[in-house]
């Protein structure tokens, strides 16, 4: 499915001198094309009425890394990847990209929400369009449309409708709109949480691939641990400050761990094992029922 | 992932021997459904054949037969009056129905975007939708006259609420995460209405189009017989007063008919747009 990208990744840190020539040369954008932005939260925070949902988050995303953000159901992920984002704007501190304060519905940023939400009377290439920055000609937007469902393995169903494609695929063209924009950073809330294992595991290889071609910074939210450790360079966990006697209401920065070693990582090392138990008791949940 | 895409394709053979009688019959409904749908018209036409002009239990001025009827339609074209009835009716439903649903469309999207003119308005428009519409007519003869202009506010009005309803709550209903995704990709104002809110609710306007339609000619009806000097409406008091029971039955045909093709040519717009939104 994802074939002539995944192998490239996959070959790519054995034999660098062939991976140039690997991709077919109808493919992908350029890495030199997107900017990989850093995003700097110094004392975020969020209440809704009278009830802390964030608070005191502060910590600097490098350009171009991929941080994971785990936490319970209902922790508040979705709402600091939204304060990022200028999805909303209720948020206390300071949100910087690239040293600037974010704006409404900010451009330097895409999201990739938890459901596709294509619009249902548009094909899968003039959804994909949407996503396009409104500077762009019509037949350089139409290029990089083409280039992106090639990126995401989704040439050969541009003329269809969403609700003739499956739950992947859908999913799969709602990352391309987001990319479209060409985003310095992109923002992911949960985006492969609907989907079966099998798919999953194939979307994880895809975003990979794409970041390997685009360099652009990722805050990626989920809930499951095994896909923060495949996928981040840093996992953060979202939760009651644990460190305190009595944590206040709200959830914070409960750990900041680093991954180690290169992506794609070995499933089963015994290093990611060890940071997985790590991961499930800061849950809360005990690591050996799993 | 392929797979939910593939199904089609790969079931197909599958069932190949036994699935096609199944589909042949399927596709064959739409003539079988017009051929059996004519069943019931065509034996109500012979039983009014048989009660006239068979056994002739009804008298011509209580049930004419339907050559009577058909002759009454030959002699009227003739003079030329069908087409002057037909058309004055035909163009006061049109006029009227645009300037209702041109309205009920423009309100109906203010009041369904803007939650300040909801707030505004809302109440309003709400008290004169409890208002029968019909309760006007005394008020419209009084201030606009019996000419041409009430009877085509009257079926303005008679068109406008259920389009303007239709939109009003479509809008108010459309999907708030994909709203929220045409704004998370810089879309706003009139870009965001025209590229996700509007072709959001295109089928229910359409419902309320034609629900408009319907109602339009309703009122049309009431206020031809209320106060006309040509019109169907007009032909069925008319004939009422002469006796002439054959035109009657022809002008309630005729609106039949005009009503049907109305509603058949917004169908087919219909069609073509749920192609394209839906
Ligand atoms: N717009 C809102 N108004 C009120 N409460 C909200 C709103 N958005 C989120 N919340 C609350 O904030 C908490 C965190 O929500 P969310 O960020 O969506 O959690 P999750 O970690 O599952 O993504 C939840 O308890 C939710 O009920
Ligand atoms: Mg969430």
């Amino acid at each position: 499915m994802i074939s002539p990208a995944s192998t490239l990744t996959a070959t790519s840190a054995a034999a660098p001198a062939e991976a140039s020539s690997a991709p077919p040369e109808t493919a992908a954008p350029s890495r030199r094309d997107y900017t990989s932005l850093d995003v700097e939260l110094s004392g975020v925070g969020r209440a809704f009425g009278s009830r802390t949902v964030l608070r005191d988050v502060s910590l600097r995303v490098a350009p171009g890394e991929v941080l994971a953000i785990l936490g319970s159901s209902g922790c508040g992920k979705s709402t600091l990847l939204r304060a990022v984002g200028g999805l909303d704007t209720g948020n206390t501190g300071e949100i910087l990209i690239n040293g600037s304060p974010v704006q409404r519905y900010d451009e330097r940023t895409a999201v990739g929400f938890q459901e596709p939400r294509l619009l249902p009377w548009r094909s899968i290439h003039k959804n994909v369009s949407l996503g396009l920055p409104r500077s762009l000609s019509k037949a350089e937007g139409r290029e990089r449309v083409d280039e992106l469902l090639k990126l995401v393995g989704l040439h050969d169903r541009a003329s269809l409708r969403p609700r003739e494609i499956s739950g992947g695929m859908a999913q799969r063209a709602s990352l391309a709109r987001a990319l479209a924009r060409r985003p310095g950073v992109l923002l992911l809330d949960e985006p492969f949480g609907a989907l079966d294992a099998l798919t999953r595991l194939k979307m994880q290889d895809l975003l990979l691939d794409v970041h390997a071609q685009t360099g652009t910074t990722v805050l990626l939210v989920t809930h499951d641990v095994d896909e923060a450790l495949q996928l981040a360079d840093r996992v953060l966990l979202l939760g009651p400050d644990l460190a305190e006697p009595h944590p206040a209401e709200g959830a914070t920065i409960a750990r900041l761990i680093s991954v180690p070693g290169q992506r794609p990582r070995d499933r089963a090392s015994a290093e990611l094992a060890a940071l997985r138990g790590e991961l499930f008791s800061g849950l809360g949940v005990d690591s050996h029922s799993h | 992932m392929s797979s939910t895409l593939d199904t089609p394709t790969a079931a197909a053979p599958a069932d190949g021997p036994g699935g096609s009688p199944q589909r042949r019959a399927r596709r064959g409904l739409p003539g079988g459904g017009l051929l059996i749908g004519a069943v019931v018209p065509v034996l109500l036409l012979a039983l009014w054949w048989l009660v006239t002009e068979v056994t002739g239990t009804f008298t011509a001025i209580q049930l004419p037969a339907p050559q009577a009827v058909l002759s009454a339609g030959v002699g009227l074209f003739e003079s030329g009056d069908l087409f002057e009835h037909m058309g004055i009716s035909l163009q006061r439903v049109l006029i009227g129905f645009g300037i209702g649903a041109g309205l009920g469309l423009a309100l109906g999207s203010l009041l369904g975007l803007s939650a300040i003119a909801d707030k505004l308005l809302n109440p309003t428009v709400g008290a004169f939708r409890a208002v029968p519409s019909l309760a006007w007519v005394p008020l419209l003869l009084l201030w606009v006259g019996i000419g041409e202009d009430s009877k085509v506010i009257l079926i303005a009005i008679g068109a406008f609420f259920p389009v303007f309803t239709a939109i009003h709550s479509a809008l108010r209903h459309v999907d708030a995460q994909l709203v929220e995704a045409g704004r998370a990709f810089g879309f706003h104002g009139l870009r965001l209405l025209g590229t996700v809110q509007l072709p959001a609710v295109v089928p229910s306007v359409f419902s309320g189009l034609r629900l408009g339609l319907a109602q339009a000619w309703l009122f049309l009806v009431a206020a031809e017989l209320l106060a006309a000097a040509e019109g169907l409406g007009f032909l069925l008091t008319e004939s009422q007063n002469n006796g002439r029971t054959d035109r009657l039955l022809l002008a309630i045909v005729l609106l039949a008919l005009l009503g049907k093709l109305t509603d058949t040519l917004l169908g087919v717009l219909e069609r073509k747009a749920l192609k394209t939104w839906a």
